[in-house]
């Protein structure tokens, strides 16, 4: 399986191929890409550089133009999807149905991929966008249990790929309209959840409390761990108690189920993460990478310091072992 | 990992003058060797950062559009657009990249207020600068400059280790 790895600057990009990625992905430095965080991202200079890095390396670069088209400013994300293709990025990361049309038109040759922003969670969805824009891998959303993805890969005739650490996005993807709720931005029209112009931190004794666009979202104890200021981790009163209604601040992985997924057909792994530092991306790169070749026996030494990096200092397994359906 | 007490209160002796004119020229030396350190910045140039060290009786106000750095004794600087706070140590190694951010932020050791906006563009333009304070600063100890960037790389080695 490949190790797909992110890159938010170009420093990054670099520790990735460092530390073992067979693929960086990354985007541009606008709203084309679902991590359109202030200082973060490539311009089309540092792109072309990155891919030159990259391809001299024997590493692929895939740039994410994943989020979803603004009517009448369309000419953004083409010329986007323009720049990606003459700068010779290795596959293009879709989500919106009309961008993938454009460059499977433009580009027949281009490789393309569906983003988990496309939210194609089912054989008639994934066949869908293989027939119709030749799409050759598809980003699975974190909605599957193993046994949902090793049965949906026997249906579908393209790649797939398949999160293994990192963030957690326990929605829809792409469809997700939580911080459009509060902000009026998404990670789907704007590339930002919980944008960081909404979000607001204060120190309450030795409380640090949590705001998005006004509301207190969390309040954290002495000690204790934090998440992200999304309100799918946010605290919420539900009868009386004080609880997480979505889910708690905790990331991903997956690499506890690593032979199952390669015997379920999977083609890829995916690490979350382009909004991190550099430091983040060479350790998390570098320790998976040693884990998928090691014995199953020595994977818990391996990816154990990982957790002190999580959201929440805690990682889950999340939808792909559903205990709770 | 906290800074030595008998060393925290030896450079919290210390004038505010001498302290002003040594960061000054630290923070010279960082900008010709990173002369596109701030340009990540973008609009966030103009918004002036706060760096207040939990363990140090100084807070540091950063101003990348001068560009320039005033130095306060604790308690005493003005208001900053965006401000963090955590041990010297935490706050150098984020400068240089070394440690991430975010994990950081999960862990509680530093504490952040002010416009995350503005905050976040310097974070993320800083983890791609390059900085590394034994190589950048050595240069000003002349002759010195090999040993004196051999020692601070041990002395950073032995701080960060075990930092998350």
């Amino acid at each position: 399986m490949e190790l797909i790895c992110p890159a938010g600057t170009p420093a990054a990009y670099r520790e990735a191929v460092e530390a073992g990625a067979d693929a960086v992905y990354c985007g541009f430095r606008n709203d084309t890409n679902a991590r359109n965080f202030p200082g973060l991202n490539f311009t089309t200079e540092e792109m072309g550089t990155a891919i030159a890095h990259g391809r001299a390396r024997g590493v692929q670069t895939f740039v994410a133009l994943n989020t979803f088209m603004r009517a009448g400013e369309e000419e953004v994300w083409y010329r986007a999807a323009d720049d990606a293709v003459a700068l010779g990025a290795d596959a293009l990361i879709l989500a919106d149905m009309a961008l993938m049309d454009y460059v499977a038109t433009t580009y027949p040759d281009q490789r393309l991929h569906v983003s988990v922003q496309a939210s194609a969670a089912n054989a008639d969805a994934v066949n869908f966008l293989v027939d119709t824009f030749a799409a050759k891998r598809l980003v699975l959303p974190r909605v599957l249990t193993v046994a949902e993805i090793a049965a949906l890969a026997r249906q579908v005739d393209c790649e797939l790929e398949v999160f293994a650490f990192g963030g957690l996005c326990v929605m829809a993807e792409g469809r997700c309209s939580l911080s459009s709720y509060i902000t009026g931005q998404s990670p789907n029209m704007n590339g930002v959840c919980s944008p960081a112009s909404h979000v607001r931190y204060r120190e309450e004794g030795h409380d640090m409390v949590s705001e998005l666009g006004g509301f207190t979202i969390n309040r954290f104890g002495a000690d204790e761990p934090a998440g992200y200021p999304t309100l799918c981790k946010g605290r919420f009163l539900i009868a009386e108690e004080d609880a997480y209604a979505f889910e708690d601040p905790v990331s991903l992985d997956v690499m506890d189920h690593l032979e199952a997924l390669r015997a379920a057909g999977v083609s890829a792994l995916k690490i979350e993460g382009r909004q991190r530092g550099k430091a983040y991306v060479a350790e998390v790169v570098s320790r998976l990478r040693k884990a998928l070749s090691a014995p199953p026996a020595e994977r818990p030494a391996q990816l154990a310091q990982l957790r002190r990096l999580s959201e929440g200092q805690r990682t889950t397994s999340g939808a792909y072992e559903k205990k709770w359906r | 990992m906290q800074l030595p007490r008998p060393l925290a209160a030896s450079i919290n002796c210390l004038p505010l003058p001498l302290v002003q004119r040594a960061v000054a020229l630290v923070f010279r030396q960082v900008l010709a060797r990173h002369p596109g350190l701030f340009d990540r910045l973008g609009p966030y140039a103009n918004r002036r950062f706060r760096f207040d060290p939990t363990d140090l009786g100084f807070s540091f106000v950063v101003y990348p559009a001068g560009p320039d750095i005033t130095v306060y004794r604790a308690g005493k600087a003005p208001p900053a657009s965006a401000t963090v706070s955590g041990p010297l140590v935490t706050l150098l190694a984020l400068l240089e990249g070394q440690i991430d951010g975010d994990a950081v932020f999960f862990s509680r050791s530093l504490s952040v207020s002010g416009d995350m906006e503005a905050m976040l563009a310097l974070r993320n333009g800083l983890d791609d600068c390059g900085f590394d304070l034994p190589r950048d600063l050595s240069g000003l100890a002349g002759p010195f400059a090999p040993p004196l960037q051999r020692l601070a790389e041990a002395i950073r080695a032995r701080a960060l280790a075990g930092m998350v």
